[in-house]
């Protein structure tokens, strides 16, 4: 039977198809739909870890069980999870172990956009790269069986391109398979004492060279012959793209990105006139082409920044501009970013946070759009929970300078992904920073995930509930608040409060996600401006709600008017109109 | 030859434009073609612009479609519509939905929106077809169906037999939806 699937969709299939027994992640675009389809799958347990690490920690422990196991995480994730990453190398596996990296060119929706094939190397993990979804099902299964003959974790890459892009997908079922399902004492191998991994290190190396010989003779490293005055070597989606563009010169497919094959290299460029290599982001195979002595044109024509499309395989080997029969008619256009919701709780908080004039320290979320206009209140943005340390590290740097003038805003699920040890950092230190939890009881951005404060996990069953407070005050913290965001009055009293204390302080903004299915605004009526009484003062613009729009009116002063069908009634422009004109 | 059809799909984030792509190649797949589709999610779909590549042929390799290559840009956002015309084939078809949403920039008063656009379309390219999908999707019951009323509209322009696009909307629709999405579509088909 074939299907139309995404490949995150197609690698969720394969890991059933693979009889993979535990998958673990922590959501994060574009890689967050892998564990939701999995759970489609009722023999695969599956969970939402709080961050990449302890998710790869989870899978390792289904390995050392003997079973298979799916860890997946988005690039970024894998800096999260590089601890573990480097050692499982040494210990190797017992159940087979598949590590999903979604890498983000273009950076769609990330803050970097690192090329992950690099970890491969730096690990010394066999890397394979799927081009469409087939092939992300398919390379899920041949990982596996890579993963347990040579004792090793297996790296599948995908793109945003290949995790978003849906293509049709030939189903296979399960084939029967004997786990080892038991668990066996093997210090040597899984007790990295530095002893002991003394003698890991060199059968890593001998493995390595296992591998090159079968990437070597791998059938996914695949030569196609054609006409031989052009030879394109090309991995990932960027094969697509190239095979789009020039269906008739000669290809090198590279399926298996680490270890190169590099006997396949050599033959391919003996039987090729002009030799190109096409691959996104880094120069990561040209490097290794070039250091085998080939002569090859790469990054000189294609860019490294950004994502390719096949304009840049046809620009980049033709040497020519690609002229478009038809240009914008309107020179510029006003832009659509995304937005925060009508209704989001963290609107009216980040309206207080401007008019108190603070510098904020942000971090990974749907928040971090206050960084955009009209708010524009986010002033540092860098990785999962480093709003807090920087809060902190401000403080320590300029001290009474600054007092009551810095707070670090994070989201609950970030909180618990990497911001526990920060607020930590704070009270042992002697610190004074103010960190506001905002705690919607869901992992929003990524599209409104389960998390250990949510009372539920991914697979649906209720779950202890993470309390925030108990958490904050247990690790030292002596002032904590709790507020409703939308009362902006009360708001703005604690946040002054807080601000002006010379201790660690802890904020928590209480109220979930609008667009969560528990979302207690369901009932409330949208507002109206009366336009009798509206002024045209804008003030309730400022606060950039989806639902507001200024609109022209006869004596030119203008008014505002809301839009019912998008108002959720969450009363925040009420409450700052200056003239009471909406109810 | 491998003759291909490639479609962009552009609108706003909560307007429905993925789920009509997910019928368009629902249809070209039941038909025989090779289909692949390219979308980008998470921030995007926060009230931001969204697009959907839709490519169908005997053999399609890339799920993105290069500037200058589309033939049909179905828009259903008349703004929108403007931002993607370097996208398009020297004689395209464009399907736009004659609605305005405004972009935060023109709600707060910043921005002008482009009211001349449709005008404009008209006046540079022959086939441009606007559809009033937000009034017959209220016809047909729902404003939110307005995404298969349009889909109805951009039918009339594949061969396909009326029963495979039926068909792809009762296997993507919660059984409760189907027949006031049957109704909705029919509306565009017909409009």
């Amino acid at each position: 039977m074939k299907l139309l699937l995404s490949g995150n969709e197609a690698i969720a299939r394969g890991a059933y198809e693979a009889g993979v027994k535990v998958a673990a992640a922590y959501p994060g675009t574009p890689s967050t739909e892998i564990l939701e389809n999995i759970i489609d799958y009722p023999d695969i347990y599956a969970e939402w870890a709080p961050n990449e690490k302890v998710a790869l920690e989870v899978g390792i422990g289904a390995s050392i069980a003997g079973e298979r196991t799916i860890v997946v995480m988005k690039h970024v994730g894998v800096n999260v999870a590089a601890d573990p990453l480097f050692t499982l190398s040494y210990t190797g596996v017992r159940g087979g172990v598949v590590i999903i990296t979604a890498d983000d060119p273009a950076m769609h929706s990330s803050q970097n956009e690192q090329d992950n094939r690099n970890y491969a190397k730096f690990a010394k993990v066999p890397m394979l790269e799927p081009s469409d979804s087939q092939e992300a099902k398919d390379f899920v299964l041949k990982a596996f069986e890579i993963s347990e003959t040579f004792d090793t974790p297996v790296f599948i890459r995908t793109t945003t391109r290949v995790s978003h892009s849906k293509s049709l997908v030939e189903l296979s079922e399960p084939a029967k398979r004997n786990p080892k399902d038991t668990l066996e004492r093997d210090p040597q191998k899984y007790v990295m004492l530095p002893n002991h991994a003394r003698a890991r290190h060199p059968l890593v190396e001998k493995r390595l060279d296992k591998l090159q010989a079968f990437s070597d003779a791998f059938e996914e490293n695949r030569i196609e012959l054609n006409d031989l005055n052009i030879g394109i070597i090309a991995d990932s989606v960027a094969y697509q793209y190239a095979k789009e563009a020039f269906p008739e010169y000669s290809f090198l497919k590279i399926s298996m990105v680490h270890p190169l094959p590099l006997k396949k290299i050599r033959e391919f460029a003996d039987q090729v006139k002009k030799l190109y290599v096409f691959e996104e982001l880094d120069p990561f195979i040209e490097e290794q082409v070039k250091a085998l002595g080939i002569s090859v044109t790469g990054k000189d024509v294609f860019p490294i920044c950004g994502e390719f499309d096949p304009s840049t395989a046809i620009e980049g080997i033709s040497g020519l501009k690609i002229s478009i029969p038809n240009k914008p008619l309107i020179d510029v256009l006003p832009p659509r970013p995304p937005n925060m919701c009508p209704g989001c709780p963290h609107r009216g908080l980040f309206y207080t946070l401007k008019q108190l004039k603070v510098f904020v320290t942000g971090d990974i979320g749907c928040y971090t759009l206050a960084a955009l206009p009209p708010l524009q209140i986010i002033d540092s943005c860098i990785c999962m929970g480093a709003s807090i340390g920087n809060a902190h590290g401000i403080d320590k740097a300029l001290g009474d300078k600054i007092q009551g003038k810095v707070v670090a805003v994070i989201g609950d699920s970030t909180f618990m992904h990497s911001g526990i040890t920060g607020l930590l950092d704070i009270v042992y230190n002697n610190g004074n920073s103010t960190v506001i939890i905002l705690d919607n009881r869901t992992t929003a951005m990524t599209g409104r995930q389960e998390n250990p404060g949510t009372g539920y996990t991914l697979m649906g069953k209720p779950a202890k509930r993470l309390d925030l407070e108990a958490l904050t005050r247990a690790l030292g913290v002596e002032h904590v608040r709790k507020v409703d965001p939308y009362d902006l009055k009360t708001l703005k009293a604690i946040l002054k409060d807080e601000l002006e204390r010379k201790a660690p302080s802890v904020i928590i903004t209480e109220a979930p996600c609008v667009l969560h299915k528990r979302s207690y605004q369901k009932g409330a009526k949208p507002l109206t401006v009366n336009s009798d009484v509206c002024i045209g003062c804008k003030t309730c613009t400022h606060i950039g709600c989806p639902a507001i729009s200024f609109v022209k009116t006869d004596d030119k002063k203008g008014k505002s008017v809301i839009n019912e069908a998008l108002c959720t009634g969450c009363d925040v422009c009420a409450q700052i109109c200056k003239v009471k004109a909406i109810s | 030859m491998n003759q291909k059809t490639n479609i962009l799909m552009a609108g706003v984030g909560g307007q429905g434009v993925l789920l009509a792509s997910e019928i368009l190649s629902d249809v070209m797949m039941n038909a025989g073609f090779d289909v692949k589709k390219s979308e980008v999610h998470g921030m995007a779909q926060r009230g931001g612009s969204v697009t959907s590549h839709v490519i169908i042929g005997e053999k399609v390799y890339s799920p993105i479609i290069r500037k200058g290559e589309a033939d049909i840009l179905f828009s259903f956002e008349i703004l929108e519509t403007m931002r993607y015309l370097d996208y398009l084939k020297k004689d395209a078809v464009i399907l736009v939905n004659n609605q305005k949403i405004l972009p935060p920039s023109v709600s707060m008063g910043k921005d002008v929106y482009p009211d001349q656009s449709i005008e404009l379309l008209n006046s540079h390219y022959k086939n441009v077809s606007v559809v009033n999908a937000l009034d017959l999707a209220r016809q047909a019951g729902n404003p939110k169906a307005l995404n298969v009323v349009f889909i109805g509209a951009l039918s009339r322009h594949f061969q396909e037999d009326e029963s495979l696009w039926h068909k792809a909307i009762e296997k993507i629709l919660p059984p409760k939806l189907v027949p006031l999405n049957i109704k909705a579509f029919g509306l565009g088909r017909n409009a």
